[in-house]
């Protein structure tokens, strides 16, 4: 058996202090608002509470290769688990989107978001086989596990990721992990939207190796990963010209000048991955990102909120407004009622006293 | 303890008047088939675990989702439990009916909705069986990816409800990954839709959630699942070893190398011999244990692959690796691994399906464990594993008309999974708790754990009415769990440490 020797100087075991601090705002009655590196405070509502960091909760507590397992406390800093596994060849196949240095594992649990692999990797909830959480009496419960299929009891770790906090906090994560691919090819090919839909959908009734398709600027870039003998004969099938695999990692933590230009809202379209041109008036196709072949869309505009939603739910998906967000337009799509309903039963069941992040996700909540 | 509803373990069950719920729903819902004789309900009295078996108050056969929706109305009204049940192949014991509870079967949902090829999903009702949706998608070359052992029988709607798996998991995932969207009846009757066409939804991840709840929280009557394009080809080697331990190793070490097979599954001597008797699939009977590996993909990656995973197979101590030649000796080895259930079967006249995960590194020493269990037991177990994931399935043979030896098996199999759980694992990969593992969630899980997985069902069904008595046990049972636990720790032979 391998064991990865991960000690790390400052690893630290804070969660006796962070379940002391939980149980005093529940007899205070006070709310806490839970923050990593808080670098994605943009993505969400505001939170009136005192902050809970989880920072000081650090370090990788388990990792084996061979398993194919890691286990990571929730304040641990993304980049440094990034890099062990990248010692041993191994990887997050869903390249959650990192935000600075400062970006936490609980962080990018919380928020459950994904990178240009996604669509053919899976999501963060799909690599998560274990959380611990501390619960609203301030108890450190575990939910899932180390091993790669467990089905007792309810998935709670898994209704954690994307949950913003609002119904616990997580402070550890186990996670599926797997070796990184053995060759890598990224290329660029001059062709309009509609084109490139075409060929995608075709490509996409085949088992080639493509792990990423983003079309901006006028092109299509893609990512091949698998063996080298099928991404070479990938590559040369497909044409094209050569692109830097880096592009990948600046669309992935929104480093591309698309995400830094002007003020407008920046929105995040989430759509069946074949939905033809939104019929937003005002909006040009051309000038949006559309990244994971089309079901990921980006697009920076001053824009009705409620003509882009409705658009969006009618093509079976839903958008979010990342910020720079004017107040009177909500970050996440309003529920369906009945949806709702249960959505507030969860949290005044999980969180009786809205301890945790009230509000963050919606008003209700 | 009892594995059949106990009151004074599992909630008070009040006495059903049986003609009186059957007269509120015939009028509710005139045009619905409801069983209530005796002889019309037997065959819904168990599902695949037949050792326990219990009639129900009345079989419900709706045909339409208007009736579904009417019946949860009714019952959610009249304060009368609710089962669903699927094709009644969970060998967990999750679809058994109750005394005081209507069976609600779904099978007659089976129709495939949409294949939509471009889109590579399959929209189906919940009865559709799970090979079903493969074949329909077969003409496009796409196919569904979990594939239980199970799956010319098995429900989509139970797949769902079990988070099942197959034995092309560690590479394909769960149901839990397979699935995109669902559309839930509440117990009150609400329509309400999980997930979506698009990759994420706003909201908690419900769609999670839902995944393998075992009908505790809804009842599901559509899924949408996404669709896979075939691999170009697919080849398959397989191993033997002259001893269990050496195999174990090796599934370690092929992971290693960096390879994720499609398939590794790995079969002790006791089930090999079983499997080639009733199958011959070509198995060497001589063998203390055998691996198949299956690397599927772009032919040159897979030929690359295979010739990695043969130097890995031979410097773990293979006796033998054989490629299986072409598509039909490659189906012949796994007809022998998907037929190994029903194979033991024969050689014994019940066997009893044990389903805990444990970390791989563990292999050997929990074989070790049960080897030592099954003989202080004095019952028979073959051994069958998802060997990639770490999935095992130890078959406890016995005879159930023999006076006692139910409850030895039942004893073993405790012993076994709570074995799973000390090294680091867990009782449960795929089969679900159902009734039958109930007992070692109380291992598993602290109380306040517990009391967190009650307030979750009580967001959803604060009455308790969808498939009460499973998943979950009472702080009563685990109490006297835990009574019985501490008694016998004192004067069980031989214990084992984890
Ligand atoms: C488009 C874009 C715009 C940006 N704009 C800005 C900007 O305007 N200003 C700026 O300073 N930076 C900005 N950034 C940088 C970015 O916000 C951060 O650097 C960071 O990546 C987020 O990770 P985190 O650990 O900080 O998560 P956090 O921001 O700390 O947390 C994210 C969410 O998860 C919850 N959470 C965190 N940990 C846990 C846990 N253990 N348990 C339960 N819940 C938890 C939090 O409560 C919160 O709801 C921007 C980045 C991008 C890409
Ligand atoms: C020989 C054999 C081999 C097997 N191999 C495997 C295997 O490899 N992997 C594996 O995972 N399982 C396996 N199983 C177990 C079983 O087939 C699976 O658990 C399957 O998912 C059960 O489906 P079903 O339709 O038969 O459900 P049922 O047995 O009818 O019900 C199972 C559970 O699902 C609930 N349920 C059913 N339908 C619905 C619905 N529409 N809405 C809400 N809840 C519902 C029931 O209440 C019950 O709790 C095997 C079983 C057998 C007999």
């Amino acid at each position: 058996m391998t064991m990865a020797n991960t000690t790390h100087l400052t690893d630290h075991d804070a969660s006796a202090a962070l379940a002391e601090r939980i149980r005093q705002a529940g007899s205070e009655g006070t709310s806490l608002r839970i923050v990593g590196g808080d670098t994605r405070f943009f993505y969400g509502r505001e939170v009136a509470g005192e902050v809970l960091s989880t920072r000081e909760h650090r370090g990788i507590r388990f990792y084996d290769p061979v398993e194919l397992v890691v286990s990571v406390r929730a304040g641990t800093p993304l980049s440094e688990l990034e890099a062990t596994l990248a010692k041993h060849g191994q990887m997050l196949p869903f390249e959650p989107p990192r935000y600075g240095e400062v970006s936490t594992v609980g962080g990018m649990v919380a928020t459950g978001l994904s990178g240009p692999r996604r669509p053919w990797a899976g999501s963060v909830r799909d690599f998560v086989l274990g959380a611990r959480v501390i619960n609203h009496e301030g108890i450190e419960q575990r939910f899932g596990g180390e091993v790669m299929k467990n089905v007792a009891g309810y998935d709670l770790s898994r209704l954690m990721v994307g949950a913003q906090g609002t119904l616990g906090l997580i402070t550890e994560v186990s996670f599926k992990v797997l070796p990184m691919p053995g060759a890598t090819r990224s290329l660029h090919l001059e062709l309009p939207l509609d084109e490139a839909r075409q060929r995608l959908a075709e490509w996409g009734r085949e088992p080639l190796p493509i792990s990423a398709a983003a079309w901006l600027d006028g092109a299509l870039h893609l990512r091949l990963e698998g063996g080298p003998s099928s991404v070479a004969a990938t590559r040369a099938r497909i044409g094209g010209d050569d692109l830097e695999n880096d592009f990948w990692a600046a669309l992935r933590d929104q480093r591309l000048a698309f995400f830094r230009a002007g003020q407008a809202p920046l929105w995040r379209l989430s759509l069946p991955h074949r939905t033809p041109a939104l019929d937003l008036p005002g909006i040009d196709e051309s000038h949006m990102i559309h990244d994971w072949a089309g079901a990921q869309r980006w697009l920076r505009a001053e824009l009705d909120a409620e003509a882009v939603r409705r658009a969006c739910q009618t093509a079976g998906g839903h958008a979010t407004c990342y910020g720079p967000r004017p107040t009177a337009i909500e970050p996440f799509a309003p529920l369906p009622e009945v949806l709702m309903k249960y959505h507030r039963n969860l949290k005044a069941q999980l969180d009786p006293k809205g301890i945790f992040n009230p509000g963050r996700l919606y008003a209700a909540l | 303890m009892n594995i059949l509803y106990d009151e004074r373990l599992d909630g008070p069950a009040p006495e059903q008047d049986r003609a009186a719920i059957r007269d509120s729903l015939a009028q509710a819902i005139p045009d619905m088939t409801l069983l209530h004789r005796e002889e019309d309900m037997r065959p819904f009295e168990c599902d695949g675990l037949s050792v326990y078996r219990t009639l129900p108050l009345l079989v419900a056969l709706p045909d339409s989702l208007d009736q579904v929706q009417r019946l949860l109305v009714e019952c959610h009204r009249l304060g009368v439990p609710v089962v669903t049940r699927g094709a009644g192949t969970g060998l967990s014991a999750g679809a058994l009916p109750l005394t005081h509870g209507v069976l609600l079967v779904m099978s007659r949902f089976s129709r495939i909705l949409e294949i939509d090829p471009e889109a590579r999903i399959a929209r189906v009702e919940p009865g559709v069986r799970n090979l079903a949706i493969s074949e329909a998608a077969s003409p496009y070359g796409l196919y569904y990816a979990p594939d239980p052992s199970s799956q010319i029988a098995c429900s989509i709607g139970g797949n769902v409800a079990e988070n099942a798996g197959g034995v092309h998991c560690l590479k394909y995932g769960l149901t839990v990954h397979n699935v995109i969207k669902v559309e839930i009846l509440t117990i009150e009757g609400e329509r309400m839709t999980l997930g979506s066409d698009a990759l994420d939804a706003p909201g908690f991840d419900l769609l999670a959630l839902y995944n393998g709840s075992e009908g505790m929280l809804g009842v599901v009557t559509e899924i949408t699942v996404k669709l896979l394009p075939k691999p170009e080809v697919a080849k398959v080697l397989m191993a033997s070893f002259d001893d269990v331990e050496k195999a174990g190793n090796a599934v370690g070490a092929i992971i290693e190398a960096g390879i994720i097979p499609g398939g590794l599954e790995m079969m002790d001597k006791l089930a090999i011999i079983a499997a080639e008797d009733f199958i011959g699939a070509g198995y060497p009977v001589d063998a203390e244990a055998i691996l198949l590996c299956e690397l599927d993909g772009v032919e040159a990656d897979v030929d690359d692959d295979c010739e990695t995973v043969r130097r890995v197979l031979e410097n773990a101590g293979a006796t033998g690796i054989q490629q299986a030649r072409d598509d039909a000796e490659r189906a012949r080895f796994w007809a022998g691994r998907k037929n190994a259930f029903p194979a033991v079967g024969r050689m014994s006249p019940d066997y009893y399906c044990m389903d805990g995960t444990i970390p791989r590194r563990e292999l050997a020493r929990v074989l070790k464990g049960i080897s030592d269990l099954s003989e202080r037991y004095g019952l028979k177990v073959a051994n069958v594993f998802h060997a990639g994931d770490g999935n095992m399935h130890p078959l406890i043979l016995f005879d159930a008309n023999r006076e006692g030896e139910l409850a030895v098996a039942e004893a073993l199999g405790g012993e076994i999974l709570e074995l799973c759980v000390r090294v680091g694992g867990t009782i449960t990969g795929e089969h679900g708790v159902g009734r039958e593992k109930i007992n070692q969630m109380c291992a598993q899980f602290r109380p306040d754990e517990l009391a967190t997985f009650r307030a979750t069902k009580a967001a959803f069904d604060p009455r308790d009415l969808l498939n009460p008595g499973k998943n979950i046990p009472t702080p009563a049972r685990c109490s006297e769990f835990r009574t019985i636990k501490s008694a016998s720790a004192d004067t069980a032979p031989g214990k084992l440490q984890g």
